[in-house]
């Protein structure tokens, strides 16, 4: 599903360049991104969800070139084969939980299939909330919803951004079965990035980010 | 989910802030659509009583007061005429028209005019019940003044010396109330129609030579009249108006109070292109986070940058809308206000030529103050708003 190969950023002309380990996931499969701060983890992730441009290096989804994609054609290509959870749970505030979940479908390019959200969402335990408002909701409801959101629309990977990091022991171990459950009932390849160790031990494929890559 | 669905909930979102910015916009577009309105039904009530009469003849004075008196009645006439004299004026082969007026006294302010049935042949006014007056001392009263004063057909009244003074009554003869006219919307509603005779005190034995008349309106047959009645009457104490061009003046004089409402109307207009870009401006500081989730959703930049084009647009529609809602509940409340001298009328509601103008400009406004917020929109960097660093 997810190849990336040789990537390499920098974020100023006379700062340090931050080189990647290559990545691999295909459907089905799971991968956890490993790395302290200041790895660069979430420079990684974006450059993976094409939210910024690598300097060298391609990203390619399904074999297809993906990072040289233009910035709009790359909006377009992730809201339809991408899902994904962020660190802090962002929604379009004037819409109910439904439609914030209906307008991922509609800007992946499908029709708005309330049935099916209703359904995604009552098996989150959500189905009291369909109508209301996002910020009426609870943090770890306000994140159910989010993964939700990143699998409405039947994405072919699932990004996860920190999902684990503000959560005690329990309710880590909720959210990552959630997180698979969800991405096996899609179909989808799950890509997590953390600095959480406690993943460590419940993911055996793993990749680790470590300080200070290569400074050329 | 569509663009336009999507911006009218945002939009909602912040009732204060479009709120402030839809009411700014509709009292500028219901301010100039109001002036666009009473402009209409002014110059369409100065042209119903001008109506095909193209000079006015009388004594000589302010060639204004002259039309203001004969056409609107509502100055004091210039002074009397001799009708032998106006006779000339009424024969001559270039007048294709010529309607005598003489003024009389009035009733309860009133007006009460001596003439001929061709005067209210020329405003098209029927007769609703009765009859036209035939003798003297007969007045059949207009539409405005029967509901005004309650007469009503075979009462009899007595008329008040001049036309702006109801304490010197006449008692040494009574009119009596013959007939009724239909509306016209014409200044004839507001006036008494009686013989000349009657206005000349009934001395039937009175010479030609001596009786007067205040006006005449004159219909030309030949566009030179205009031309050629002024020096005809150069050395005689008669002029001749035109009533076309006095109320030009007239109307370019009112032009200077207009124009100043005209100022403040477009100042509330920018005042409301500032508030919208504002509003926007404001809401996207807010939503940047928003935005850039919508990125990462699938949106590319321009749908974003539509999504903020419709937001001032729907402030833009809302306001338009409630604007022209507000100018005609201000014209129905200003015409029950007048309701004496200006008889309201469903018509006046409907939308003047100017206002399709204001509508476009008002919405070039709104288009205007969103697309600046919205260019805003395409320059967001969506991994460093989503990424709280690196």
């Amino acid at each position: 599903m997810l190849r990336t190969q040789g990537l390499r950023y920098r974020y100023a002309e006379s700062g340090p360049e931050l080189a990647f380990p290559d990545l691999r996931v295909d459907r089905g499969n799971e991968l956890l991104l490993l790395g302290a701060s200041g790895t660069g983890k979430t420079t990684l992730l974006h450059l993976v969800a094409g939210m910024r441009t690598p300097d060298f290096g391609a990203v390619t989804l399904d074999g297809k070139a993906f990072s040289a994609l233009s910035t709009a054609d790359r909006d377009i290509a992730r809201g339809r084969q991408m899902g994904i959870v962020f660190q802090t749970t962002h929604f379009v505030r004037s819409l109910t939980v439904t439609e914030n979940l209906a307008l991922a479908r509609t800007l992946a390019g499908l029709n708005p299939d309330t049935g099916r959200i209703e359904n995604l969402l009552t098996g989150l335990g959500l189905a009291h909330k369909l109508d209301a408002r996002v910020d009426e909701l609870s943090m770890g409801e306000q994140q159910r919803v989010s993964i939700a959101r990143a699998v409405v629309h039947g994405p072919g990977i699932i990004l996860a951004d920190e999902p684990t990091s503000a959560l005690d022991d329990a309710n880590t171990d909720a959210v990552l079965d959630l997180l698979r459950a969800q991405a096996e009932e899609a179909g989808a390849a799950l890509l997590i990035v953390t600095h959480d160790q406690r993943l460590k031990d419940r993911m055996a494929a793993r990749v680790e980010l470590t300080l200070n890559p290569t400074a050329s | 989910m569509k663009s336009a669905h999507l911006a009218r909930r945002n939009v909602m979102d912040r009732p204060l802030e479009s709120g402030l910015s839809i009411l700014l916009l509709a009292f500028g577009v219901g301010i100039i659509s109001l002036m666009l309105l009473m402009q209409r039904s002014l110059t369409e009530d100065l042209d119903r009583n001008i109506k095909d009469i193209d000079l006015v003849l009388g004594a000589k004075g302010s060639p204004l007061q002259l039309i203001l008196a004969n056409v609107y009645h509502v100055d004091v006439p210039t002074g009397n005429i001799p009708l032998a004299e106006a006779r000339k004026v009424m024969r001559h082969p270039y007048i294709a028209e010529a309607i005598p007026l003489a003024y009389g006294d009035n009733y309860e302010l009133f007006r009460i005019v001596g003439t001929e049935p061709s005067y209210h042949e020329h405003y098209g006014a029927g007769i609703a019940e009765g009859r036209l007056y035939e003798a003297p001392f007969e007045v059949t009263v207009g539409a405005g003044v029967a509901e005004a004063t309650g007469l009503s057909i075979g009462d009899t009244f007595y008329s008040a010396h001049g036309l702006t003074d109801g304490t010197d009554v006449h008692r040494d003869r009574a009119y009596t109330v013959v007939g009724i006219f239909g509306y016209t919307g014409a200044v004839i509603d507001q006036l008494l129609l009686t013989p000349i005779e009657s206005v000349w005190g009934v001395h039937e034995d009175v010479e030609d030579a001596d009786e007067e008349i205040t006006a005449v309106l004159l219909k030309k047959k030949n566009p030179l009249a205009i031309l050629t009645l002024p020096n005809l009457l150069r050395d005689t104490p008669m002029q001749v108006a035109l009533p076309a061009i006095e109320m030009n003046r007239l109307t370019q004089q009112f032009g200077i109070g207009l124009s100043t409402l005209r100022a403040v109307a477009l100042l509330i207009m920018g005042l409301s292109f500032v508030s919208v870009f504002i509003a926007l401006f404001a809401s996207l500081r807010d939503r940047r986070y928003e935005l850039a989730l919508m990125r990462t959703m699938g949106a590319p930049p321009r749908r974003l940058f539509t999504l903020v084009l419709f937001e001032g647009l729907w402030m833009t529609v809302a306001g338009i809308v409630i604007g022209l809602g507000l100018s005609r509940i201000g014209v129905v409340v200003l015409a029950g206000a007048l309701a004496d001298r200006f008889h309201y009328d469903v018509a006046q509601l409907a939308p003047v030529s100017g206002e399709w103008l204001l509508v476009a400009a008002a919405l070039g406004v709104g288009i205007l103050a969103a697309a600046l917020p919205a260019r805003s929109a395409l320059r967001i960097d969506i991994s460093n708003t989503l990424g709280q660093g690196r």
